[in-house]
């Protein structure tokens, strides 16, 4: 049976499974499925997936509902994580939450789960006020996720709270018999004035098939600050599709990294809609692939108001066999006078056979703006590369120190210092050198 | 100090007439609307064309049929009915004509209405023009100092009769008549254009230029060109167009074939003015034109466009840079007021090793009109040290217009090096305060900064059209560019 028959037919048994939640949420359920079954997975013919297929990792597969708890020693995952105490945390296995893994809270602010959210009296008002908001209702990706989902973090921060230390979000993957959909949900909501930085994580810890369709909500209030960043860093047997929604109110500045390491095929579909002046919204993210990895980018900058701003870079570096895609698009309405609109997006090739699709779009209505797009497909510099050699530096760090130059204007910005030496660490491997400032 | 702000010129821009929306009144002999594979075969009757022709038609007519408008495109507009369209209209005529006072006068005045004296310009400026009217060739200006050098250059109908080999051997392999919907129409029903061969080692003497006009109500114009420059050739090919203000909308649907042999250069302008529909939208022309070249070895293809017309515009002249060393050159400006929409922009295919292309592209939008920029720049797998610059600036006059950038960029070899930027911007009220300072009238100044903004492309027209266009500038936004 294909997997889009499966998952239809599957929905009656599902929701039989699910016990005590809000009811407005069956409608959203429901809704969402029928909209899947009218589009389905999408495919090539679609503008937005020119570039990218699903059809080989359809072919599997998959159980769809989770099953239980697998249990993964502390040892294991401690090298993923930022450190030992000075982090909040929602590990997650194989879709299912690791509570013996993670510290959650209550105290102050809410950093729990999404089927406690759904399922509890007391979040029911934030909810509805919130689940389900921001989202593209016309996504087929998104409205799977909005059928199936259960599980996965629910961050609420109060008005005018600074969140003294990080939150991380892990999601680990270690089936090893049958592929496996997992689909979390995530809504992070952040009151007036307040700030929070955020990590989410995808690694797999051992071979296995997995496919994540995961769907993050973010709201940000006014004047709060939101800084989030995503680490993708599966096995060439993950997929990984990532929608994000965030929905800025007035003078807020919401900043999002795209760390695309790992996984087979990863495709990043990040949305800020902006609902207020003065806002101030971040996209930065690097690429760093071989073999025959695939990561596409697709972004969307709503300028809806007017006197905000908006910031894109996107460095990417493939290598092998890999495809990048990259497409951008800023849109800004007729009254989003004075927007500020910059977007630019840096690729290097390294092998004859690696490709790169870019499709940078403006779509502008309104007069007085500053709009401007970039993007350069190229090499390292030849240069370069001589004047280092010229003075012992072997080729292969040469290379690598090159790289670290080319990527090292969005790891400025990164503001956890655990996480940049993290980061680096992880380019280090990938470059297959040890260069002594990744520490 | 004058009070002339963007306001009035705005309203201005809203109440410029259309000032060559004049109808000349020659007798023509149109068929009736429709069409169907008896059409074609009047048609090709009609211009007498060897059989061959007729089959190529028929085909093509077939292709057609079996495919579906395409949607893609970021313009609205209702589909024309193309059984609603006549698909032939030729000004009544006996003779060929061999020198201009054959010439109906009153064709010649037309002409002349334009701007565009056929005598005057062959005295002056040496251009040699094919007019075309109603998609029929009426006239064709210095045949014979041409032929002296061994160019060819006349209406296609006549190349079908007199140099069927040249023809039957390049037509439909640039634009195959597969290639789209609007291709696959003409095609089947084009019924003139113009045919230019420029023979091995000859540099054209003088730029040739075709004027097209849709004169008769409910027709369509399809007109074919086809220029093929031979080994170490020279050519440089002018096109301008315009059509009487009517009410509904007519239909014009062109393709543009271009061949540069090894070493040969074809730089080719355009300076399309059709009628773009009054200032409520009412009426205009639709123009669908699917244009390509294909560079060999060495080759150069140079596009050069002044967009200023047409109600929709849907054009993206494209660059096959197949031989190695090939450049490919697109510049173009794209005027949209009122009610207009064009969605236009570039195609660059580089398949050739060290093979180069360069993209200009600025788009001025003005009323409620929506300008878009489509492009692609491809590098094949086997373009070693393929270059590619494209810039594309928008200039936004009034918060009703949209301006909008859809550039794809496909790089399957790493030598490339691809470089694309974009910019939107409105005349910055920094800048004409700049020029009030100093005496100079906002009008004045706000010619002057558009006049700045587009100059990188107006400089790459040839002396001839460069006046021109700065004039259609002029009627396109306001009255005082230049």
């Amino acid at each position: 049976m294909e997997l889009k028959e499966k998952l239809i037919s599957s929905f009656v048994a599902f929701e039989e499974g699910l016990k005590g939640e809000h009811e407005r949420l069956h409608d959203i359920r429901l809704e969402a499925l029928k909209l899947f079954e009218e589009k389905g997975f999408p495919t090539k013919k679609e503008e937005a997936w020119k570039y990218t297929s699903l059809n080989s990792i359809l072919k599997n597969d998959f159980s769809i509902i989770p099953k239980n708890e697998t249990v993964v020693e502390y040892k294991e995952v401690k090298k993923y994580l930022l450190s030992d105490s000075d982090t909040y945390k929602l590990v997650f296995i194989n879709g299912i939450f690791s509570s013996h893994l993670s510290s959650t809270t209550h105290d102050g602010l809410d950093v729990c789960l999404m089927s406690s959210a759904l399922t509890k009296p007391k979040y029911k008002m934030i909810i509805d006020a919130h689940y389900n908001t921001c989202v593209d209702k016309n996504d087929s990706m998104t409205a799977l996720n909005t059928a199936y989902a259960t599980e996965g973090a629910f961050i609420n921060i109060p008005k005018s709270k600074v969140v003294s230390k990080p939150i991380e979000i892990i999601y680990l993957s270690t089936t090893e018999n049958q592929a496996l959909l997992v689909q979390p949900r995530n809504l992070i909501i952040v009151g007036e004035n307040a700030h929070v930085q955020i990590l989410e994580r995808h690694q797999s810890i051992t071979e296995c098939s997995v496919f994540t369709n995961s769907t993050t909500e973010i709201v940000a209030h006014k004047r709060a600050i939101v800084d989030f960043y995503k680490l993708q860093n599966d096995l060439d047997t993950g997929t990984l599709i990532d929608n994000t929604f965030i929905k800025q109110k007035q003078e807020s500045r919401v900043s999002v990294h795209t760390f695309s390491f790992g996984g087979k095929l990863t495709r990043n579909n990040l949305n800020f809609y902006q609902e207020g002046e003065r806002i101030d919204s971040t996209l930065k993210g690097i690429t760093l692939i071989d073999g025959k990895q695939h990561v596409d980018h697709y972004t969307l900058v709503s300028h809806n108001q007017p006197n905000c701003e908006s910031h894109q870079n996107y460095k990417g570096i493939y290598d092998d066999n890999s495809i990048g895609v990259f497409n951008g698009k800023i849109y800004v309405d007729k009254i989003a006078q004075k927007t500020d609109g910059f977007q630019q997006s840096n690729n290097v090739l390294l092998s004859d056979k690696a490709h790169i699709y870019a499709k940078p779009q403006l779509e502008i209505f309104a007069d007085d703006v500053k709009c401007s797009h970039g993007c350069t497909i190229g090499q390292l510099n030849d240069e370069a590369m001589f004047y280092m050699r010229q003075r012992g530096i072997p080729k292969k760090e040469a290379k690598a120190l090159l790289m670290y130059a080319f990527t090292d204007e969005v790891m400025q910005s990164v503001k956890i210092p655990e996480l940049k030496t993290k980061v680096a660490r992880v380019i280090a491997k990938k470059l297959g050198v040890s260069m002594g400032f990744e520490i | 100090m004058s009070k002339y702000t963007e306001e009035d010129l705005k309203k201005e821009l809203e109440t410029k007439e259309y000032e060559y929306g004049f109808y000349t009144d020659i007798e023509s002999e149109t068929f009736p609307i429709g069409l169907n594979e008896e059409v074609i075969k009047a048609i090709s009757a009609k211009k007498e064309e060897p059989e061959w022709m007729t089959e190529w038609r028929l085909e093509s007519f077939r292709i057609w049929q079996k495919m579906v408008e395409p949607e893609w495109a970021n313009v609205k507009y209702e589909k024309p009915d193309f059984q609603a369209i006549s698909y032939y209209s030729a000004p009544k005529k006996k003779d060929k004509y061999k020198s201009l006072d054959e010439v109906d006068p009153e064709l010649l005045d037309t002409f002349n209405k334009l701007g565009i004296s056929i005598e005057e310009q062959k005295r002056l400026s040496g251009v040699a023009m094919d007019i075309v009217m109603d998609s029929v060739s009426v006239a064709t200006t210095f045949k014979e100092t041409l032929a002296e050098k061994g160019i060819i250059f006349c209406s296609i109908s006549e190349a079908i009769r007199n140099h069927p080999d040249l023809v039957k051997k390049y037509l439909g392999t640039v634009v195959p008549q597969t290639d789209n919907f609007y291709a696959a129409l003409n095609s089947a029903v084009f019924s003139d254009g113009s045919f230019c061969y420029i023979p091995k080692g000859v540099r054209c003497p003088m730029e040739l230029s075709t004027y097209f006009r849709i004169n008769q109500a409910g027709t369509g114009q399809f007109e074919r060109t086809l220029v093929i420059a031979d080994e170490d050739s020279y050519v440089s090919y002018l096109e301008g167009c315009t059509a009487p203000s009517r009410d509904e909308n007519q239909l014009h649907a062109a393709v543009v074939e271009l061949i540069a042999l090894d070493n040969a250069e074809i730089k080719y302008s355009t300076v399309q003015n059709w009628f773009p529909g009054d200032s409520s939208g009412k009426g205009g022309v639709f123009n669908f034109v699917t244009k390509r070249g294909l560079a060999e070895k060495n080759a150069k293809i140079s596009w050069t466009q002044v967009e200023t017309g047409s109600a929709v515009t849907w054009k993206y002249p494209s660059c096959i840079l197949k031989g190695d060393n090939a450049i490919g050159e697109f510049y173009s400006i794209a005027v949209t007021n009122n009610f207009q929409q064009a969605d236009t922009g570039t195609k660059m295919i580089h398949l050739g090793k060290n093979t180069r292309s360069t993209i200009i592209s600025k788009g001025i939008s003005a009323g409620k009109s929506q300008n878009s920029y489509r492009g692609l720049v491809q590098i094949g797998p086997r373009a070693e040290n393929a270059r590619n610059f494209s810039q594309c600036d928008s200039l936004l006059m009034g918060n009703e217009c949209g301006a909008h950038t859809f550039p794809y960029i496909e790089a399957k070899n790493p030598t490339a090096q691809i470089e694309h930027e974009a910019t939107t911007s409105k005349i910055g009220e920094d800048q004409i305060f700049y020029c009030n300072q100093r005496g100079i009238p906002t009008e004045k100044a706000i010619a002057l900064i558009v006049n700045g903004f587009s100059k990188e492309v107006l400089n790459k027209l040839p002396m001839e059209f460069a006046v021109e266009a700065q004039k259609l500038l002029e009627i396109s936004l306001e009255g005082s560019v230049g």
